[in-house]
């Protein structure tokens, strides 16, 4: 540990479960496509509640990626985890052994955690009494077991955590897991994050702060982001899991690189425990630190992948933040939110999202904004309405801001040897 | 459907094994692979299943498919 050459982080490896796609290529053929994953809840019944529609996974099938008895012990956050994890080991090729076990480690974020399995324990609990619960109730639950059950399935002994961060969680992870390889503590990371909120009490809960859309009627509309008509947020399952590896680490083993992440930044708004404060000053610094701690010019920034929630406040504060920061630029770049495609995966969302950039930048196109009919006033940016725009990105933003006031922005560059 | 083939029935399907697995004498941690979680739903789902209940005491007693068996029929009064 400890060598004096500046280390370098690169992706060499990712896996996506989400509202739009089981996989990191049906992912990006339906974002590109500009099609919703966002439809009528299946799951449970929706009657009471006032938002009937979420971005549910589909078709995805647990047992390709967990055992019969272990999928009865896991909540679906961690099962998406494990499905995540294994496409993105896969990906790079990484074999895991006693020569490099202690080297790699896992930080995986949720911003709820077991959220499913505590309304059904919690319902065994009231009719049927205490010694009813399952024993794996609790392990079910924690929001760290998403990484504890990926370090123990491929041995991974480095470091572990699991960044609580609502829905910056993900990109908290990856975050933290730059600056672990970085600093010389980890060769490679398993890292990413994961939900599975969308429940009853996941959407009554959030249907309870106004946050949420009820445009039922037409669910693949609803996710209306920089939208004059966009009347809140739509939740999705899911999530996106990255291999970070140290570059010399990388180049050693052959690894196919996909893009390098360059810069973390991450602040407190300070401010209020929903709400970002007008101008989005939190937000507008984060991105700031990201950039300083890149070493990039601002103007080398070609993509944003916006936070892009559709909440009435973000959508303007976040506009006005990315103003703030690249000035006369901002008017050249794209910015753009697959959230009005796959829905918000809270904590899942910066996993999913940083996927969503490296792709744009090794795939040369920009996935638009769907559902951008008449952009909202103080929303002038170009956020590509409606279809994908093929553009050369040299580097690329992923902006993840939760409640609590957290802000996290990673800087994602194409690699160049 | 005899005690105990229900008691198998209700193995194979919570610790996720073969009806070959379930020998009498097969001990569940050793022979069948469960850890201690996986024990204790598994005797939540007896104690469904049959309408008894098991106590902790009792619990650390039964080490295979056979001891199982003993303790439900003994349960229910039908020991030999």
């Amino acid at each position: 540990m400890g060598t004096p050459v500046e280390r370098r982080v690169v992706i060499t490896g990712m896996g996506t479960v989400n509202p739009v796609g089981n996989t990191v290529d049906e992912t990006w053929a339906a974002l590109c496509a500009g099609k919703s994953g966002i439809g009528p809840i299946t799951k449970f019944d929706t009657a009471p509640l006032a938002t009937k529609i979420a971005g549910e996974v589909k078709g995805f099938d647990p047992l390709r990626y967990v055992e019969k008895k272990e999928l009865r012990r896991l909540d679906d956050f961690i099962v998406y985890a494990l499905a995540c994890a294994d496409m993105a080991m896969q990906d790079a090729g990484l074999a895991i052994d006693g020569s490099n076990a202690e080297r790699v480690g896992t930080v995986v974020g949720s911003g709820i955690g077991g959220l499913r399995t505590i309304e059904k324990e919690h319902s065994v609990l009231e009719q049927s009494g205490p010694r009813r619960l399952s024993p794996f109730t609790i392990p079910a639950v924690l929001p760290n077991l998403a990484a504890g059950q990926i370090s123990i399935r491929y041995g991974a002994k480095g470091p572990i955590s699991c960044p609580v961060t609502a829905c910056a969680a993900g990109t908290s992870a990856i975050g933290m897991s730059f600056r672990l390889i970085k600093d010389g503590y980890a060769d490679a990371m398993i890292t990413g994050g994961v939900e599975a909120a969308v429940s009853a009490f996941g959407i009554a809960g959030f249907n309870a702060m106004r946050a949420l859309s009820t445009r039922n009627d037409e669910p693949e509309k609803a996710s209306r982001p920089f939208d004059r008509n966009r009347d809140g947020f739509v939740m999705g399952d899911g999530g996106g899991i990255l291999i970070l590896e140290d570059l010399a680490h990388a180049r050693r083993r052959g690894a196919r690189i996909y893009a390098e992440i360059c810069g973390f930044g991450c602040t407190a708004d300070a401010y209020h425990m929903a709400a970002p404060p007008p101008g989005h000053e939190g937000a507008a610094r984060s991105m700031e630190i990201a950039l300083q701690s890149s070493g990039m010019e601002p103007a080398a920034v070609g993509y944003i992948n916006a936070h892009g929630t559709a909440t009435p406040l973000n959508d303007v504060y976040e506009t006005q933040a990315i103003k703030r920061v690249f000035g006369e630029h901002s008017r050249r770049l794209a910015v753009s939110s697959t959230k009005s495609m796959t829905g918000h995966l809270l904590g899942g969302a910066g996993g999913l999202e940083a996927i969503v950039a490296v792709k744009a930048l090794c795939e040369g196109i920009v996935p638009p904004t769907i559902n951008l009919d008449e952009p909202d006033e103080g929303c002038d940016l170009d956020y590509v309405p409606h279809k994908a725009k093929p553009m050369t990105i040299e580097a690329a933003l992923s902006n993840t801001f939760g409640f609590g006031g957290v802000n996290a922005v990673l800087v994602l560059r194409r690699h160049r040897d | 459907m005899s005690i105990e083939e229900k008691v198998i029935e209700i193995i194979v399907e919570q610790l996720d094994v073969t009806r070959e697995e379930c020998v009498p004498e097969a001990s569940f941690i050793e022979d069948l692979g469960a850890d201690s979680l996986d024990l204790v739903e598994l005797i939540m789902a007896m104690e469904e299943n049959f309408g008894i209940e098991i106590s902790d005491e009792e619990l650390q007693k039964i080490r295979t498919i056979q001891d199982a068996i003993n303790y439900i029929k003994k349960k229910k009064g039908l020991a030999s």
